[in-house]
């Protein structure tokens, strides 16, 4: 039976080719491996070898032909005692690749500009059962009693990273760790960001859970490949076989006078990532729900914690399995004439700005996200739907903004509900300067979050 | 580290030791002098003090030639002492004012100067490696025969782009000099803790770098390494590494509680092996200086170091205006 031999694409972006030159004549017989042709890319001369043995009986394409398109019959090959004339050609053999059936595609209703996904109803449930006793508690003790429980509960949750163990933690977030579960479990690493968050995730996938500390997140910078490349997409690339998870944690915003490399806030850049989940709490119940939530997630969570609200402290339940579920921003003051929209650090200063707004009788409902991938979308419109204005506040930069997307998110569904346009408070758009001075200037401040607010309302 | 015997007619001047004598001294003043300071909440942030490393960059520096370039991590006022950069500015950007190196917007970790070739200052560790071969690079490409100085610390020195650097350093002959300092420690991790492998700078054996340790408590040892190091480079055989074995007498920052190590190791380094010591002693037995001589050096540092605290103090806060410059540059910056 007789084959069709189809101008092979020889990259990934080849359409078409020139057929330079042919190496063989018609009767000509060859085996696998003999050089047919040369064809011309836009990239380089390339030489088409012969798959299967047999006779050449018909050159299709003369040679010097341009515009040569893919899977286009070049030649016939015959197998042994066939003849062109009793030729039975074998379609089947000619691999045609299968027309994209845009029909059927442009039948289909334009999909929806929606870039995040409708949002499931607001859940207003509170953090903990009414009359809980709670417990002034740092927001530094509550990661640690998460990851202590945790540790206890689940035999093969790990903590690893630079200083973890013998000093206790670079911010004291793993005291007396290494003390109750041992060297074993937790590991002070050289350091080697790049290389232990990919250890990290190879343990991930291995059937562990590890913790990976970055002694702060500008150091995650190093090993950004590893949390993105690896960690994020391996679920997806495995179609779901294997995934990784894990909580990378650490502090991540300015602390105070370290300079450009070492205040930086990381939330927008890792709120960007499918993959990923992101969690940025506020305070201390936050941060113990919250890390328990995030060890148990079956995915990469990056846990940005803040070292200027390590020492603050908050109520905390006394319960013997305190978790928070991911996606549920809290409400932390009610009002109606405008929603504030904040997360992290950046809810010391939408309280505060609230508390002043509140003493000029403006009253400002106050969301504290906490967890920002997934983001409860529901619950910020739910607020502007009521308050008609929102303000967002944030320590990270104005351009591809946390802030940025939200604004985005009312404006695609809530429209038509808004008196005033979305302001986002950010970071200022400078590298951090070391000055005390500049540096006060270069954060955002309460100033700034009443006067947005004021804006918005028309006061 | 077992002291070394030192050579008993050492290849070099009265005059040059008493140079070193100075420098080292100027660096141990200034640092106790930023210490003050940072107890007195002028200097914010994280500073990292150099004292009990002197020799290392004071060695080092008396192997360079104008031209020679340097680049180091956040543990860097003694570098920019020794390559010749001005007291006041460096104390004015630990102070964050406008008479600092950088303006103030820099701080202790991040300060450059264009004109010694001092090219910071860098906050992440071991980043600063490539970039010190990446001088060299352009050294190597104009054809001259500057080399640049890259110093890192014995824990950087496990990170991975150091090998990716090594690699292509030697790969590209590289005029490049990589000094790893190594003090022992890593904030609270020992060298123990951190590596099993018996060197560091045996590590470029992997590459076909040589290399070879130095006592860094000896600022003549360190010298002399530096010379042949610079020499290697010159030739355009490529990069070599020195392994600079030192202490830190401090803690790794201002914050650090130190509890690592006991107050007797640092006390027994202290007496036994201090670099301004040891040249103090050499410039005394070998009749090269008398007493006096040394105390009018320590006099006239003394007024040095005082006058930039002093600066630092009434050098007034930068503009603010100054938040939004330098973001973006309107021009190539020209070669100093
Ligand atoms: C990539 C990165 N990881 C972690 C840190 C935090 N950190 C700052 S200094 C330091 C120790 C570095 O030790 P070494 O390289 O030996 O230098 P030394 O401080 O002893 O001069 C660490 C872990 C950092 N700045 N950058
Ligand atoms: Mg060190």
């Amino acid at each position: 039976m007789a084959t069709e031999i189809l101008m092979p694409a020889l990259s990934p972006t080849m359409e078409e080719g020139t057929l330079a030159k042919w190496l063989v004549k018609e009767g000509d017989t060859v085996s696998s491996g003999d050089i047919l042709a040369e064809i011309e890319t836009d990239k380089a001369t390339m030489e088409f070898e012969a798959v299967e043995e047999g006779t050449i009986g018909k050159i299709v394409i003369p040679e010097g032909t341009e515009g040569v398109k893919v899977n286009d019959v070049i030649a016939v090959l015959l197998e042994d005692g066939e003849s062109m004339d009793d030729a039975e050609i074998d379609d089947s053999q000619s691999q045609q690749p299968v027309a994209a059936d845009k029909e059927q595609s442009s039948e289909t209703a334009p999909a929806a500009a929606k870039t995040h996904p409708a949002p499931a109803p607001s859940d207003r449930t509170p953090d903990w059962p009414e009359g809980t006793e709670v417990k002034k508690t740092t927001v530094r003790e509550a990661l640690r009693d998460a990851m202590a429980e945790e540790m206890r509960r689940d035999e093969s949750v790990f903590l690893m990273g630079e200083e973890v163990a013998e000093y206790q933690g670079a911010y004291k977030i793993s005291q007396g760790l290494l003390d109750e579960f041992g060297a074993r479990r937790v590991i002070d690493t050289p350091i080697t960001e790049h290389g232990f968050a990919g250890i990290g995730v190879g343990a991930a996938f291995g059937g562990l859970r590890p913790i990976v500390e970055f002694m702060t997140f500008n150091f995650a910078m190093q090993a950004m490949d590893q949390i993105i490349n690896s960690a994020a997409k391996t679920l997806y690339m495995s179609g779901g076989q294997m995934g990784a998870p894990m909580v990378f944690r650490g502090p991540n915003g300015a602390a105070a006078r370290v300079g450009a490399q070492h205040s930086q806030d990381y939330a927008a850049w890792f709120m960007q990532i499918p993959g990923l989940k992101v969690v940025m709490p506020y305070s201390a119940a936050d941060a113990k729900g919250l890390m328990k939530t995030a060890i148990r997630d079956p995915n990469p969570v990056i846990f940005l914690e803040n070292e200027i609200l390590y020492g603050r402290s908050f109520d905390v339940p006394v319960m013997d399995d305190f978790t928070i579920p991911f996606g549920k921003a809290k409400i932390e003051r009610d009002g109606d004439d405008v929603t504030i929209v904040s997360f992290g650090i950046g809810m010391t200063y939408a309280l505060e700005a609230a508390d002043k707004l509140a003493e000029e009788g403006i009253k400002a409902e106050v969301i504290n996200l906490r967890t920002l991938r997934p983001m409860d979308t529901a619950t910020i419109l739910e607020s502007v739907r009521k308050t008609n204005r929102c303000v967002t506040v944030e320590e990270g930069w104005p351009q591809g903004s946390v802030g940025g997307y939200i604004s985005g998110v009312i404006m695609q569904e809530a429209f038509d509900y808004l008196d005033a346009p979305v302001i986002t408070c950010t970071g200022k758009d400078v590298p951090m300067p070391y000055a005390a001075n500049l540096e006060k200037h270069a954060l955002i401040t309460t100033d700034e979050v009443v006067e947005a607010c004021k804006q918005v309302t028309y006061k | 580290m077992p002291p070394k015997k030192k050579d008993a007619q050492p290849n070099v001047s009265a005059e040059e030791l008493k140079g070193y004598y100075r420098d080292m001294l100027m660096i141990r003043r200034f640092e106790e002098k930023a210490g003050q300071l940072y107890g007195m909440g002028l200097i914010g942030g994280f500073c990292h003090l150099y004292i009990g490393q002197e020799a290392v960059v004071v060695g080092l520096e008396a192997a360079a030639k104008e031209g020679d370039k340097r680049v180091t991590s956040y543990r860097d006022h003694g570098h920019m002492l020794a390559c010749g950069m001005d007291p006041k500015g460096v104390m004015a950007e630990l102070t964050g004012r406008e008479g600092g190196y950088s303006k103030g917007k820099g701080g202790s970790m991040h300060m450059f100067s264009k004109e010694k070739h001092f090219y910071g200052g860098h906050g992440i560790v071991a980043a600063q490696v490539p970039l010190g071969a990446g001088l060299a690079f352009a050294d190597k490409y104009k054809g001259n025969d500057n080399v640049t100085f890259t110093y890192f610390g014995d824990g950087a020195a496990n990170q991975g782009q150091v090998y990716e650097t090594y690699n292509m350093a030697e790969l590209w002959d590289l005029p490049v000099i990589f000094v790893i300092e190594n003090n022992q420690y890593a904030m609270g991790t020992s060298t123990q803790r951190s590596t099993k492998s018996p060197s560091y700078w045996e590590r470029g054996a992997a590459y076909g770098i040589p290399g070879e340790e130095v006592d860094g408590m000896d600022v003549l040892a360190v010298k002399e390494a530096g010379e042949k190091a610079v020499a290697h480079c010159r030739a355009g055989k490529g990069p070599y590494i020195l392994e600079i074995k030192t202490y830190r007498y401090r803690g790794h920052s201002m914050s650090d509680p130190a509890k690592y190590r006991t107050r007797e190791e640092v006390q027994k380094m202290r007496d036994e092996r201090d670099p301004i010591e040891q040249i103090r002693d050499l410039l005394l037995t070998g009749n090269h200086a008398t007493e006096d001589d040394l105390k009018a050096i320590d006099k006239e540092i003394k007024g040095i170091v005082n006058e930039s605290a002093e600066f630092a103090k009434e050098s007034p806060e930068p503009a603010l205006e100054e938040l939004w410059t330098d973001i973006y540059a309107t021009e190539v910056p020209q070669e100093a």
